[in-house]
């Protein structure tokens, strides 16, 4: 099947139901989505799938439909995405390994949402668990990367 | 801290292999006899290198051994190094380094003396001195006890001096300005003519003269770097999905492989059919190993999958398979014949009480996971005379050692590449993984295995937190606490964990107690007892270990007699406090917190004070009982470190423990049916999600003389105060962790 991952085009010899998540870090090498429970409890493996955020240990790759987007391809260390660069800013990341999820859920909600209150913070980004404890830090940036946007 | 009495009469090149153009610098440090009788066998020349800075045509590299676990310890190694060494942060490399007994930590022994740490009297501090020793000649390289900073306090600003120093003189030569006329500056020594050397093009003849070694630290005030914020060198890889992990970590040529393991944690394998297994795409080998099978594929996913589709005979496991024989063998562990310690043993407890009202009430706390979000993995690759092992491991040299003695490689020629490592809490003090992975790897010599565990088996084949029961007994007098009687019961963590090393623990485990035992209050009568439970479930050392579950017995039980006497939680602690910079903390908090206010109805305010790891910390925390049930809604934390060596870190620490503190105490634990952990994967063990998290307000002081690490203390007030809070707002006493079984959560 082919898969569109942050802009190129995959051919890759799969199961149907297989994780898109395994897709991409075991087959294609792109480990920055990442494995932390299996069951979309925790978010770490989210990606964007035209812009939506998704739990990528969920989606069969055979139901993939759209354009993938990882962490990679949001930005870069030489281009940093608002979100990213708001998470640089704040320096939210402990061990970093939710990072990625965390990135990934806010920049897809804040498209849908720049100028969003505490409530919608805490709605939006509370499926993404942290184990290091950075909840105060990722509502800063979140606000931060808001404010960022509203005036790109 | 120990004092560096001397220092060095040579440091030294990495080996006698030069580096290519470049130049490695160490501290060649030893103790000399003195004072110490104690220490007076330590002969002269047993002593340690520790090489920290490397420099050669590539650059700088600073080498940081104690594992970055989150924690950001790579990150303040570096800038205790670069400090003296005049470096910036962009400007260097950091790299763990290869394990060695030159990296053993001096700082973490000091948890196992059987002293307070506020005594600073010559008996606490000659035990502590040889136990110093006994971690070196040990060569304990681990990351534990919140003491990266502690240990290399000193030690890291020596080397990075040591390096300045050198490489000035080594300008010197070159140049022929005298040394006292050169300064350093951004990785380069400037000379009066407003010319520079950069540290790299001086390698070469660094690496040619004597290394000076009479050098003086800087004081604080001139400082550049640390106690101001810096930037994490890892923050922009964290932040861009660039960080490799260890689960990301990628050999050419390696295979993908999971386990499957008896449920019951130690049980025996006793026959397995795989053929459903043997037959799924991708799957290339299925290796039975101790307690379970390996499975080898060509991508996790389907290793996973067909170490599900494989039916097993298991053994039982060698616990009680319920919880409710857990529970009688605490309860019956307080009796005399099971005393680990009492260490505290204040006036005369049973007189007190024999006359008076008594208090009493039971607590408990249950095992938990550390759960990490990066589920453990290692790779390896056996080869004949060589071992190649790359995984993230708070003990790297037992890891060399463990897999020194599975293959029969040399320990010289087992190669151990530490790599990143998303979260531990204490995970990764334990190396099971890696044998495994050696395991699996030795039947198939010269492919690389990694071995991924599924969160699955991550979960139920935790060692987890002890379960821990504490009853309490006390009395009050004219609005004052003056009888405080606390017994602890639990297994003992450091001889599971040792007994995995296949070690002994030398003398009574002293977290039993700890947490407890050690608090600076000046109670008239004042006792402090634990009890060493019999082995029950295998466990290791969780984030504040003994004090994880301790600090909240000690502090809520105190918070029962404070009520009882009627006075007012946080002015009868100050009262009873003995300990100056103890009795800051809480004061700190109150200020902090605005303490006495009215809160408004149905809010509660509660306090808690833990010295752990030797430092004080206080916490307030204030909730509201809503229709829904508790919402936490602000946390104060004052903290006593010494020093505030690196501020984004230190908040950011402080923030997570007593997020970690709070989430646990809400709705985690562990319990065994049938042998087997309930708990699986985070929808049964959740901890504290975004929208619960309070808001948090931390001060860090630094009146003390010692400096402290921070990983480990905000997490014991955590739980005591939020129950305390609880007490507050509804009248409910909260007794078991955690608090969810008897009070919900918004």
């Amino acid at each position: 099947m082919k898969l569109t991952v942050n802009g190129q085009v995959h051919e890759v010899d799969v199961e149907e139901d297989m994780p898109l998540l395994w897709v991409l870090r075991d087959e294609l090498g792109i480990t920055g989505p990442k494995y932390g429970c299996g069951i979309a409890q925790c978010g770490a493996c989210t990606v964007h799938v035209d812009g939506m955020a998704v739990r990528s240990c969920q989606l069969p790759a055979g139901a993939v439909d759209g354009e993938i987007t990882t962490i990679e391809g949001l930005g870069t260390p030489d281009a940093l995405h608002a979100v990213q660069a708001a998470w640089v800013e704040h320096q939210v990341a402990q061990c970093g390994y939710c990072q990625s999820g965390q990135i990934m859920a806010a920049a897809s909600f804040l498209e849908t949402n720049d100028d969003p209150t505490d409530e919608d913070i805490d709605v939006a980004m509370s499926a993404n668990l942290c184990r290091c404890g950075t909840y105060p830090r990722i509502r800063e940036a979140v606000k931060t990367a808001a404010k960022n946007l509203r005036s790109a | 801290m120990g004092r560096v009495t001397t220092i060095a009469r040579r440091t030294f090149l990495i080996g006698s292999v030069a580096i290519a153009g470049g130049v490695a610098f160490g501290a060649y440090m030893y103790k000399r006899p003195g004072e110490n009788p104690l220490m007076a066998n330590l002969a002269e020349g047993e002593a340690v290198i520790t090489p920290y800075v490397k420099i050669d045509s590539e650059g700088v590299t600073l080498i940081t051994p104690r594992t970055d676990l989150g924690q950001g310890a790579y990150s303040v190694q570096a800038a205790l190094i670069a400090e003296e060494l005049d470096i910036d942060l962009d400007q260097v490399r950091v790299d763990p380094g290869r394990p060695s007994p030159a990296y053993y930590n001096t700082a973490l022994s000091e948890e196992g003396a059987p002293f307070r740490s506020t005594d600073e009297s010559m008996m606490a501090e000659s035990v502590r001195s040889v136990m110093d020793v006994l971690m070196k000649f040990l060569g304990m390289q681990v990351t534990g006890g919140s003491t990266s900073v502690p240990d290399g306090y000193e030690k890291l600003r020596m080397a990075g001096a040591v390096a300045r120093e050198t490489l000035k003189a080594a300008a010197s030569k070159q140049s022929g300005v005298p040394v006292g006329q050169l300064k350093t500056a951004k990785g380069a020594v400037q000379l009066p003519d407003g010319s520079e050397l950069t540290y790299v093009e001086l390698a070469p003849v660094a690496a040619t003269i004597r290394p000076v070694t009479n050098v003086t630290l800087r004081d604080p005030s001139e400082w550049r770097l640390l106690g101001k914020p810096m930037r994490r060198h890892d923050i922009v890889a964290k932040s861009t999905g660039t960080l490799p992990y260890g689960v990301d970590f990628k050999i050419d040529g390696m295979m993908h492989a999971t386990v499957k393991l008896n449920p019951r944690q130690g049980g025996a394998m006793n026959g397995f059919d795989a053929s459903a297994a043997e037959k799924m795409r991708g799957v290339n080998e299925i290796v039975p190993i101790t307690g379970g099978v390996g499975v080898v594929a060509d991508n996790t996913w389907r290793a996973i999958q067909a170490a599900n589709a494989i039916e097993f005979d298991w053994g039982p496991a060698s616990y009680p398979p319920e919880m409710d024989a857990h529970w009688e063998a605490l309860g019956k562990s307080f009796n005399d014949d099971q005393i680990e310690a009492r260490n505290r043993d204040d006036g005369d407890v049973e007189a007190a009480l024999a006359g008076a009202e008594v208090i009493e009430a039971e607590y408990r706390a249950p095992y938990l996971a550390h759960a990490p979000l990066e589920p453990i993995s290692a790779i390896v690759k056996v080869e004949d005379d060589r071992v190649d092992v790359w995984t993230g491991t708070q003990i790297p040299r037992f890891v060399q050692g463990n897999v020194a003695r599975m293959t029969g490689v040399e320990f010289d020629d087992v190669h151990v590449h530490v790599l990143y490592v998303g979260g531990s809490f204490g995970h990764r003090l334990e190396d099971e993984v890696v044998k495994q992975a050696v395991e699996i790897a030795k039947e198939m010599k010269g492919t690389p295995v990694k071995l991924t565990y599924s969160r699955e088996e991550d979960m139920i084949h935790d060692f987890p937190r002890q379960i821990a029961m504490a009853r309490g007994r006390g009395a009050v007098r004219d609005g004052k606490v003056e009888t405080y009687d606390l017994g602890i019961a639990m297994p003992s963590v450091i001889a599971s964990q040792m007994g995995r090393q296949g070690l002994s623990l030398p003398g009574p485990d002293t977290q039993i107690i700890a947490g407890a035992w050690e608090q600076p209050f000046a109670i008239p009568n004042y006792r402090m007892t634990g009890y060493r439970a019999p082995d029950l479930a295998p466990i290791s050392s969780w984030r504040s270990v003994g004090a994880s579950s301790n600090g909240f017995f000690h502090d809520c039980f105190l918070d029962e007699l404070i009520v009882a006497a009627g006075a007012d939680p946080l002015e009868e602690r100050i009262r009873l406090m003995w300990h100056d910079n103890s009795r800051k903390v809480l004061e700190a908090v109150g200020e902090m917190s605005g303490w006495g206010s009215d809160l408004g109805p149905k809010r509660g305010r509660g306090v808690a004070f833990c010295m752990s790891f030797g430092v004080a910390t206080a916490e307030v925390v204030e909730v509201t009982d809503t229709d829904d049930g508790i919402k936490i809604d602000k946390v104060f934390v004052a903290a006593e470190v010494g020093r505030v060596v690196d501020p984004v870190n230190f908040d950011n620490l402080v923030k997570g423990g007593v997020i970690w503190g709070l989430g646990h105490a809400m709705n985690c634990e562990i319990t065994y049916s049938d042998g087997i952990a309930e708990q699986d994967n985070f929808h049964a063990f959740e901890g504290m999600r975004l929208y619960q998290c309070p808001q948090i307000e931390v001060r860090g002081l630094e009146n003390g003389d010692k400096i402290r690490g921070i990983g480990e203390p905000p997490v014991p007030p955590a739980a005591p105060a939020l129950a305390n809070a609880i007490y507050a707002a509804t009248g409910k006493r909260i007794r078991e962790m955690p608090f969810n079984k008897h009070i919900d959560f918004v």
